[in-house]
């Protein structure tokens, strides 16, 4: 704890403020609440029930009102804070309400109706967690079987950008050939074709080659990405040549020196490739939801926009389902995120 | 085996060409070195006795096989590069292991192998270390051992002492030769540092731009340089080379007159020298002996002197512009100090001709 102090508070220089101090401090802060504050109010409000969630003004934290049993009603009632005319104010349950008044009881003495007016009173509210929002699409909504969807199309659509974009940048890096540069400049080109514009063509050849409402369909048109391969190409020329060299007099084959040689030196901006891929995939909206028709292959993100009706939207299981969807890119990100570092460093090898 | 045979080799790189018709021929068991200035090609024929470029022109033989379009791996040598090269993510008992599992070697011979390298270069405490723990002699060493495992035919080493400092350049030398003696196997061996060349080789080849200028052995270099550009390459400090002039040449002796009075009768085939004719006249630093004046000295003035101990590096002028060094017995030679005399004995004068070769004597 005291460690965390010591870095908070860490100033230029050591001793006293400098008004840089102080500007760095708020601007690092304003990122914090600008970056992070979307997330907490996504967490928060995932965990509120659809009143709370159309209340004005918003709250971060979820609260509950607190119910009460009384003798002579059947259901639990609802307990408000209510002020008195006498100026004192007490805890009463509301039996029912009468346009802007409230017929109400103490719970003490259950026999006494009062008249309130609802401006009067407010409701007694505990933080309290609606956990409903995500035990309940466990039961009615198919979320483990869209999870499995999703998770095989962006482990698979990984795993396949990572080969054969590695496989690419290895030949636009390390070997000489006429129109090397040319065909990395129509790689990098691609970059300027944004996928809006190539969705209708992309359809109609995924529908040609049988691929219509198939996770392949949604995975094998994604795997070749510029990006990846401008990444890694420009990691690979870091991998002095003399090390295939070396292993071809060591008798290594060409597929060898790239199997055993450049890709476990590339793992540092493979795994950066990995860590944008697995984000990508998982994201991924608009292609799956053209590709996939059958409600069995949705993946998360397309099963989540079914909440999403044209009449309402229930937004009390889309945020809580969007905060799980959320867990896995996260956690890449917390367990991968020093190879992105070091692979935006570039640490070369010495 | 490990007899290599280049024939006529070219290589050119667009319009530029690197190697002019090499013509080589590298005897088994023989510690050959390629010199040369940076740029010279020196790197590059090796590379193309290695198998990792190919020649535009011209044939590579090994015990008699034109390997010339035979692949690196197929050739049975092994290289050890400037960089060592040695794969930093496998330990050092993976970065030997390597070569040999991919030609299926069974696994008990790997390890015998490994254990007989390690054992000899005594790299064992140093087995499942990665390359980028050890120190930079402790690499050359791996860079070396990776090489000796594979039991090659011959060795081929591109300039692998050339980034060990001072000290241990020397001792790795030593035990270079030491390893060469002890395998008997061939070793092309690539420097531009002529003392490595000197004490490593059993021939030293001399190489400028592409072109062969000499092959000899190395100490017959360093008595009888083929022209100006070996003269003045071997040997440290460098040869003295002062312009001039033939004034008598008989089959026998040339007459030449130089700078600062210098006269001296040479013992060189001058048949094709005139009179009158231009020619550079070398005599190493070493050969320069301090004099009281007299036939066969020069009147020097003396602009800076290096007292090392045991010697003394003059630099002097004669003449006023020809700058000449020597490297006298005597210590006591002072900076800037009046005018001393310096004897070049005539037996130790090499003679070259206006066009830069040696005037041999007959």
């Amino acid at each position: 704890m005291s460690g965390v102090m010591t870095f908070l508070t860490r100033r230029r220089g050591g001793r006293g403020w400098h008004w840089t101090d102080i500007v760095s401090w708020l601007w690092l802060l304003g990122g914090v609440v600008i970056m992070f504050g979307p997330a907490v109010w996504l967490v928060g409000s995932s965990f509120k029930t659809p009143a709370q969630l159309a209340e004005f003004p918003p709250t971060i934290m979820p609260y509950v009102s607190q119910h009460a049993r009384v003798e002579g009603y059947d259901k639990p009632l609802t307990l408000y804070r209510v002020k008195l005319p006498d100026g004192s104010t007490k805890v009463l349950a509301e039996v029912r309400r009468i346009g802007i008044v409230a017929q109400m009881v103490d719970p003490q003495a259950p026999n006494d109706i009062v008249k309130v007016n609802i401006a009067d009173r407010q409701p007694v509210r505990e933080i309290g967690f609606a956990t409903e929002n995500y035990t309940e699409p466990f039961v009615h909504f198919d979320f483990l079987r869209y999870l499995r969807n999703s998770v095989f199309v962006t482990a698979m659509a990984t795993l396949i950008t990572l080969l054969t974009n590695s496989m690419a940048a290895f030949a636009l890096s390390k070997y000489k050939f006429r129109g090397r540069d040319l065909t990395m400049l129509v790689i990098v080109g691609t970059l300027m074709v944004p996928l809006s514009v190539i969705l209708v063509p992309l359809y109609s050849v995924v529908g040609a080659v049988g691929l219509l409402d198939s996770l392949w369909g949604v995975i094998l048109p994604t795997v070749a990405t510029p990006t990846g391969v401008f990444l890694l190409r420009q990691y690979m020329l870091t991998i002095p040549d003399e090390l295939l060299d070396a292993a071809r007099m060591d008798n290594a084959s060409e597929w060898q020196i790239y199997w055993r040689i450049v890709l476990p030196l590339a793992a540092p901006a493979l795994a950066v490739l990995a860590i944008f891929s697995v984000v990508w995939r998982w994201n991924d909206f608009l292609w799956p939801l053209v590709v996939l028709s059958r409600k069995e292959l949705y993946t998360l993100q397309v099963g989540l926009n079914t909440y999403a009706g044209q009449l309402n939207v229930q937004w009390h299981y889309i945020l809580a389902m969007t905060v799980v969807t959320m867990i896995p890119v996260v956690l890449v990100f917390v367990f991968l995120q020093r190879y992105i570092t070091s692979g935006i460093a570039g640490t070369g090898l010495k | 085996m490990g007899r290599i045979t280049l024939t006529n080799i070219d290589r050119a790189y667009g319009k530029m060409k690197i190697l002019h018709g090499i013509n080589l021929d590298v005897g088994d068991g023989e510690m050959l070195v390629l010199v040369g200035p940076s740029g010279c090609g020196k790197s590059t024929l090796l590379r193309l006795i290695a198998g990792l470029d190919r020649p535009t022109d011209g044939k590579v033989e090994i015990d008699g096989v034109d390997v010339t379009n035979v692949s690196a791996a197929q050739r049975g040598l092994a290289m050890v590069f400037q960089s060592y090269a040695l794969y930093p993510h496998m330990s050092v008992r993976q970065n030997l292991a390597f070569g040999l599992e991919n030609i299926r070697m069974p696994k008990a011979e790997i390890d015998a192998r490994i254990t007989e390298a390690t054992r000899m270069l005594e790299i064992a405490p140093y087995l499942d270390r990665r390359p980028g723990q050890l120190s930079g002699g402790q690499k050359q060493r791996v860079a070396i051992g990776r090489a000796v495992v594979r039991n090659p035919t011959a060795f081929l080493l591109d300039e692998p002492l050339s980034n060990l400092d001072a000290e241990l350049r020397i001792t790795m030398r030593a035990e270079l030769a030491g390893l060469h003696r002890r395998l008997a196997t061939t070793m092309v061996y690539v420097t531009h540092d002529q003392i490595e060349a000197m004490t490593l080789a059993d021939r030293i080849v001399v190489m400028r731009s592409g072109r062969i200028e000499q092959v000899g052995r190395p100490l017959d270099l360093y008595n009888a340089p083929a022209n100006l550009f070996v003269a003045g390459f071997i040997g440290a400090p460098r040869m003295n080379l002062l312009p001039v002039k033939v004034r008598s040449a008989s089959g026998a002796e040339v007459r030449v007159e130089g700078p600062g009075g210098l006269s001296a009768s040479i013992a060189a085939d001058g048949v094709a020298l005139k009179p009158g004719d231009d020619a550079t006249l070398g005599i190493r630093p070493h050969d320069i002996q301090l004099s009281n004046g007299g036939k066969g000295s020069v009147e020097a003035r003396v602009t800076l002197a290096e007292a090392l101990g045991p010697e003394t590096v003059v630099h002097a002028t004669i003449a006023g512009d020809s700058k000449l060094i020597a490297v006298l017995k005597q210590q006591g030679v002072e900076s800037q100090g009046p005018p001393i005399n310096l004897a070049l004995p005539p037996e130790r004068m090499h003679l070259f001709d206006a066009a830069g070769l040696r005037v041999a004597p007959r």
